[in-house]
């Protein structure tokens, strides 16, 4: 709460801060908040949209949108860390998700995921490798079952994947970035 | 009273655009679903394209009636169903089904069938029963053994043109409801027709609509909960991606029925496509004159907005979903009030999912009676269901309501298939249905009629639909596992006793399952479940225990072998494994020893080795390396 508070003035002083450093970083999520009308009842779609902007959603961005709209940061805060979609920190280039829905988990997704995070070596709650290459999730249902197991890779699907044609994909995104 | 922007002639639309179609020899439609585009089928269209034109035919990817006679139309659809065999490719009116087609099958196909009109065999489903080739969907098990009347344009119609949906006869009902019918008698018609929820409950969605219409005048909203979390159910995406107009007219009906103004639709942010297609389709309404001000000359106006979800399971009950477009954290609230009385920003508001939507025009269409006609006294019409898991065919299916499990599993899903992917006569085990909500259905029930009531009966319950087939390797404690892990995860923690509950039912499995547990393990798990059921605020808490309960009914005895023998009798879990060298097989190769990872396994070269249990961590790297199958007991 209190950190969040301090977030908040820094924001409004950076906000405040007239230098080019800061219009940057603000000019895309002041064009969303014009775009939705600083409406407080599209909070979700306009998190979404900085989402997207960002790749996630820094602290004081969304502190930023929280005075735009005239809320508390808390609100703000609470609407982001509710929603398994929008991410607080930065995540990789590449986003892996495995599919853990009840089709893929009876064809083997576990195993994949396991797998996947041993060959990236993503230790305890890490999601995201130290190169901030891959960032590896797990998903409730893509509803794509029918290609169970399933692991997509940005927006790419891939249907009746195994342990090591998973591994092997990652691999090959490895050597491209490294060329 | 707003002037009508535009006064849509659906007769006219659809007179042109089958005049444009008439003028085509040939259709090609290539099924563009989330299951065969994953397969490559946008690549194939391109590559179609190409080839037609090296081959010399004339090509249109949009019916114009201005335009001359063409060879052939080139058309996308939404899920045709049988996404297992996708990238799927179909033919009019030569009535053929292509299967796993893809890019380079496409110069073959436009050769041969397009130009010399043969049949490509090699591209054609083979039934796996008997192996002969079947040219279409009319000889295709998966297909014949279907009722498919909420599916049936899924996989026809092209979604991204709404002309082709008028021409289909769409938005007819719309404008009958809008012009000739009182809300009343909307309403009246819904509850005639019987037509109960799809989403779960069950609940009739003509009296939902009438407690609303009752409701005082003034704004009132209608929502449309395409927010299909449960995990093995993809219907309601199959619907929003292949026939997202259904949608828009069936909110349409619902709206002249209450009274409403202005409509939702809520789609799950994992559904990139769904999203996408119910956008353009809203924009291509609008641009007609079927959504806005005005409607059909009326003074009947509705708008309709699309908000994207964000990955919270438990949207998808009504009241979070309410909160979420609010802009709030989605969190369901206590019920009474009712969303009929008090919704959305405090307005009489109704809910409904996205397949019950979808079966609203062809009531209004062809009248309650018809619609009666199949399914069952109580549970009217059709189903659809999310069939996955150990079975041949995996895939979206519809039947009407009381056929059998049997039916759907073996005719329909082609019987269940073992280890290795192979459909075998003796392994069926479970099935899941209803996902996280549901319960389990066994040997015992293969024949019971699949309704609302007689699913409620057992302890299960239709839920969205997902019917998840289980063959006898499937650990049934670990099935509950997965669930009890799945809803902890999404419980939104305002209740104590799903967010406790749930928690702690979890760790009492992780006992069963680690080998902790003691006879106390399963009284107290029972005990807890009955509570959680009872003390929860929502149908998430409310039906979370179900999954355990169903399977503790059913299949007792696997869980005290797991408490009182330690024994997994599927050999799922790991923890109750004890892996051990057949020194008769074993030739001694070291391979095993270099591949333990914690050094378990002793002996020397050329001799039997041997796995010291209390260093084995039971990770099975020894049996998997094992050229031998020495290591037996993992």
């Amino acid at each position: 709460m209190c950190r969040t508070e301090v977030k908040s003035h820094q924001a409004a002083r950076h906000s405040a801060d007239n230098s080019p450093q800061a219009a940057r970083h603000f000019k895309a999520v002041i064009r969303i908040l014009d775009e939705f009308h600083r409406d407080r009842s599209k909070l979700v779609p306009i998190l979404q949209a900085v989402q997207e902007e960002y790749r996630y959603l820094p602290e004081e961005v969304m502190a930023f949108i929280a005075s735009s709209l005239r809320i508390s940061p808390a609100r703000v805060f609470g609407v982001a860390t509710f929603y398994g979609h929008f991410a607080l920190e930065p995540k990789g280039k590449y986003v892996i998700r495995v599919c853990d829905g009840t089709a893929c988990h009876v064809k083997g997704s576990g195993a994949i995921a396991d797998e996947l995070r041993r060959h990236l070596g993503l230790n305890g709650k890490q999601k995201t490798t130290a190169d901030m290459l891959f960032t590896l999730e797990t998903v409730s249902c893509l509803g794509a079952c029918g290609l169970a197991p399933v692991v997509v890779i940005n927006d790419d699907v891939h249907g009746q994947m195994d342990v090591d044609g998973a591994v092997a994909m990652a691999k090959q995104i490895a050597n491209k970035e490294s060329m | 009273m707003s002037p009508a922007v535009k006064e849509v002639n659906l007769e006219a639309v659809a007179a042109s655009y089958r005049e444009a179609a008439g003028k085509v020899k040939r259709r090609v439609v290539v099924c563009a679903g989330t299951g065969c585009m994953a397969g490559g089928s946008l690549k194939l269209v391109e590559v179609l394209k190409k080839a037609v034109a090296e081959a010399g035919l004339d090509l249109t990817v949009a019916l114009e009636p201005e335009a001359g006679v063409k060879d052939l139309h080139l058309s996308k659809s939404g899920c045709q169903g049988f996404c297992q065999m996708g990238p799927l490719l179909s033919i009019e009116p030569d009535g053929i089904l292509y299967c796993k087609v893809h890019a380079e099958d496409a110069e073959e196909v436009v050769r041969a069938t397009l130009v010399e009109g043969r049949v490509v065999d090699r591209l054609l489903y083979v039934n796996p029963t008997n192996g002969t080739r079947c040219r279409g969907i009319g000889d295709i098990p998966f297909y014949t053994r279907q009722q498919r009347t909420v599916l049936k344009a899924c996989g026809t119609v092209d979604p991204e043109d709404v002309r082709e949906y008028i021409a289909l006869g769409g938005y007819a009902a719309a404008r009958k409801a809008i012009l000739e019918m009182s809300p009343e008698a909307v309403c009246k018609e819904m509850l005639d027709s019987g037509l109960r929820g799809r989403g779960g409950g069950g609940f009739p969605t003509g009296r939902k609509w009438d407690i609303t219409r009752k409701q005082p005048d003034g704004k009132k909203f209608v929502i449309c909960n395409g927010d299909e979390g449960d995990p093995g159910a993809f219907m309601d995406r199959s619907v929003m991606e292949g026939n997202p107009h259904a949608v828009i007219e069936g909110m349409l009906i619902a709206a002249r029925a209450i009274g409403a103004d202005e409509g939702y639709v809520y789609v799950r942010a994992e559904y990139p496509l769904a999203v996408q297609r119910v956008r353009k389709a809203v924009k291509d309404a609008e641009a007609m004159g079927l959504l806005g001000d005005g409607l059909f000359g009326s003074a009947f106006s509705f708008r309709l907005n699309v908000m994207e979800g964000a990955g919270a399971f438990v949207c998808g009950e009504e009241t979070a979903l309410i909160s979420s477009i609010e802009g709030r954290r989605g969190m369901p609230n206590p019920k009474p009030p009712f969303p009929a009385q008090s919704g959305l920003w405090g307005r009489p508001t109704v809910i409904n999912n996205v397949e019950t939507l979808a079966t609203v025009p062809s009531i209004i269409h062809l009248g309650a009676a018809a619609f009666r006609e199949v399914g069952t006294e109580k549970s009217p019409g059709t189903k659809t269901f999310a069939l996955t898991g150990h079975v041949a065919n995996t895939g979206l299916i519809e039947v009407p309501f009381g056929t059998p499990l049997r039916h759907i599993v073996f005719d329909v899903g082609g019987g269940v298939t073992g280890k290795d992917g192979r459909p075998t006569g003796e392994c069926f085990k479970a099935v899941q249905i209803g996902g996280p909500s549901g319960g389990c259905l066994t040997q015992d029930h293969l024949d019971l009629p699949l309704d609302f009531e007689n699913l409620q009966g057992i302890g299960a319950m239709v839920g969205s639909g997902g019917l998840v087939v289980m063959n006898q390797d499937t650990c049934m404690v670990q099935v509950a596992k997965f669930f009890m892990h799945f809803t902890q995860n999404e419980s939104c923690g305002k209740c104590v006793p799903c967010r406790e509950g749930t928690k702690q039912m979890l760790a009492l499995l992780d006992d069963i399952t680690e080998g902790r547990a003691t006879p106390e393990t399963l009284t107290l798990l029972e005990d807890l479940a009955r509570n959680v059921k009872i003390g929860s605020l929502c149908g998430l808490g409310k039906t979370a225990p179900n999954p355990v309960l169903s399977t503790l009914k059913y299949f007792r005895e696997e869980y005290e072998a797991h408490v009182l023998r330690k024994v997994c009798p599927s050999r799922q879990c790991k923890a109750l494994l004890t892996p051990e060298i057949d020194p008769s097989i074993c030739k001694g190769c070291t391979l095993c020893a270099r591949k333990c990872p914690v050094g378990a396994i002793e002996g020397t070269r050329k001799q039997p080795h041997r796995i010291l249990a209390d260093k084995c961590i039971r990770c099975g790297a020894c049996a998997a390396a094992c050229k031998f199958e020495a290591i037996k007991g993992i």
